[in-house]
């Protein structure tokens, strides 16, 4: 079938800020997508934009088929989005919740909430204000999905939760994904979680899209390399795939994204002592790729020796 | 069966899966006409995306290790039967390889390196036919 999510071009200012760069998304139904970043990476904000909170200053997008912009109400019922922080009307409690959100949604079906309602144990009789962190995404989660809808948003469901309810909160999402043809879309800072659960990752840096793909291809592109030298390590060409460089007395670390032969030509061009290529979990390969441009590592260690940045080699 | 995955692992989780599954059944934790829990269970259990735990009954299923049978699931196929001799020994003597490459260079000798197989060969089972006959399984 079509795509649940398409976005073209969409971009969105904070002031001078651009927050959103020109981001063509697209999420194919029934897939788990993990969009990624550092905070302040836009992630929220295109999440806001898909969910009609926040209007783009220029872009479209569909979805479920249409156009966003002129989202027709049925359509509106099957998306779901659940809002960062989990907000939700403090003064009632959870029974006079469910009630007076199943007014938006005629065709809603009331026994699934109370299903999951008491799958976590949480009685209808709770009011709000008094439920813990974890407590309010469980309620915000069956809200969301009590009228069964085909898409979710999700702005990092787990936050601030403690280890066991996020796993609670995990599973309750792999039951949804096993009724087929869901599509999920959710940011996370937890890497694990999302290589347990997603498809897809994409990762934002800067309001820009810089990776969409499987999360093991991901994952198996990133590379660290540590070059050993033996002596002062040249200052390293440009490389392409070459994402970050620093070194370490007479080490060069590198970070790759794809390496191939053509990649260690250009190191053994160098003349080094020794290559050695290391494969990172997911956390790290995110850490290293979103890590940014480099100077040479500060000194952390209580030792003398002088650890020199490229710009020293001269006075050597 | 228990699987576990571990996300701070270098490998993919399918892969992860693919690896508990080919050393059960070599084994004999797992057995031949042995059935393997459901996609829907097993990623229930493991907290695991279902298309990853179907990636991984996928590749062991072309591996030979898994045979699906249409609407009931995954069961443990009976050992080598696909295979032709040849290319059996071929797919053993890479791995092999590979193997020795690494004893050597964590400076083994040859005879440490007998000893060592012989000690571990008792944890696993053994198809009694070998790679001789058609693989049947043991009794």
């Amino acid at each position: 079938m079509t795509d649940a999510i398409v976005t073209d071009r969409l971009t969105k200012h904070y002031g001078e800020r651009k927050v959103v760069d020109n981001l063509s998304l697209h999420v194919a139904r029934g897939t788990v997508y993990a969009l990624l970043g550092r905070n302040g990476a836009g992630k929220s904000t295109t999440l806001k934009m898909l969910a009609g909170m926040v209007h783009p200053d220029a872009g479209t997008m569909q979805l479920l088929g249409e156009d966003a912009s002129t989202l027709s109400p049925p359509t509106r019922g099957r998306i779901a989005y659940l809002a960062e922080g989990h907000p939700l009307i403090d003064w009632m409690t959870i029974g006079q919740l469910v009630t007076f959100t199943r007014a938006f949604y005629p065709a809603a079906d009331g026994k699934l909430v109370e299903q999951i309602l008491d799958h976590f144990g949480l009685p209808l009789k709770a009011k709000i204000n008094r439920l813990s962190k974890g407590e309010r995404a469980q309620v915000s989660l069956a809200l969301a999905i009590m009228p069964d809808p085909e898409l979710l948003i999700l702005d990092d469901p787990t936050l601030g939760l403690d280890t066991n309810v996020r796993r609670d909160f995990l599973e309750s999402m792999i039951q949804i994904i096993q009724r087929r043809g869901r599509t999920i879309l959710f940011s996370s800072h937890i890497l694990g979680d999302v290589e347990r659960i997603a498809d897809r990752i994409g990762i934002m840096m800067d309001g820009v899209l810089r990776v969409d793909c499987p999360v093991e291809h991901f994952k198996s592109s990133v590379r660290k390399v540590v070059v050993e030298f033996g002596r002062l390590p040249p200052v390293f060409p440009k490389c392409d795939g070459l994402i970050g460089d620093w070194q370490v007395k007479t080490r060069c670390e590198l970070v790759f994204v794809g390496f191939g032969p053509r990649q260690r030509a250009a190191i053994e061009a160098l003349e080094p002592v020794r290559i050695d290529v290391a494969e990172l979990n997911l956390e790290d390969a995110f850490i290293e790729y979103t890590r940014g441009p480099r100077r040479s590592l500060p000194l952390f260690t209580g030792e003398t020796d002088h650890v020199q940045s490229a710009g020293d080699q001269g006075t050597a | 069966m228990g699987f576990h995955v571990d996300t701070a692992s270098r490998l993919p989780i399918y892969q992860q899966l693919v690896d508990q599954i080919r050393e059960a059944v070599a084994r004999g934790d797992l057995q031949p006409e042995e059935k393997l829990p459901s996609v829907r269970q097993l990623s229930g259990e493991l907290v695991v995306n279902p298309n990853t735990i179907a990636r991984a009954f996928l590749e062991l299923e072309r591996a030979g290790i898994l045979v699906s049978r249409a609407g009931r699931g995954m069961y443990v196929a009976h050992p080598g039967t696909d295979l032709s001799k040849a290319a059996r020994n071929r797919r053993l003597a890479e791995s092999l390889d590979r193997w020795l490459t690494e004893a050597v260079h964590l400076g083994f000798a040859a005879d440490e390196v007998v000893e060592l197989v012989t000690r571990r060969v008792a944890d696993f089972q053994w198809n009694a036919d070998g790679a001789k006959g058609k693989g049947k399984t043991q009794p």
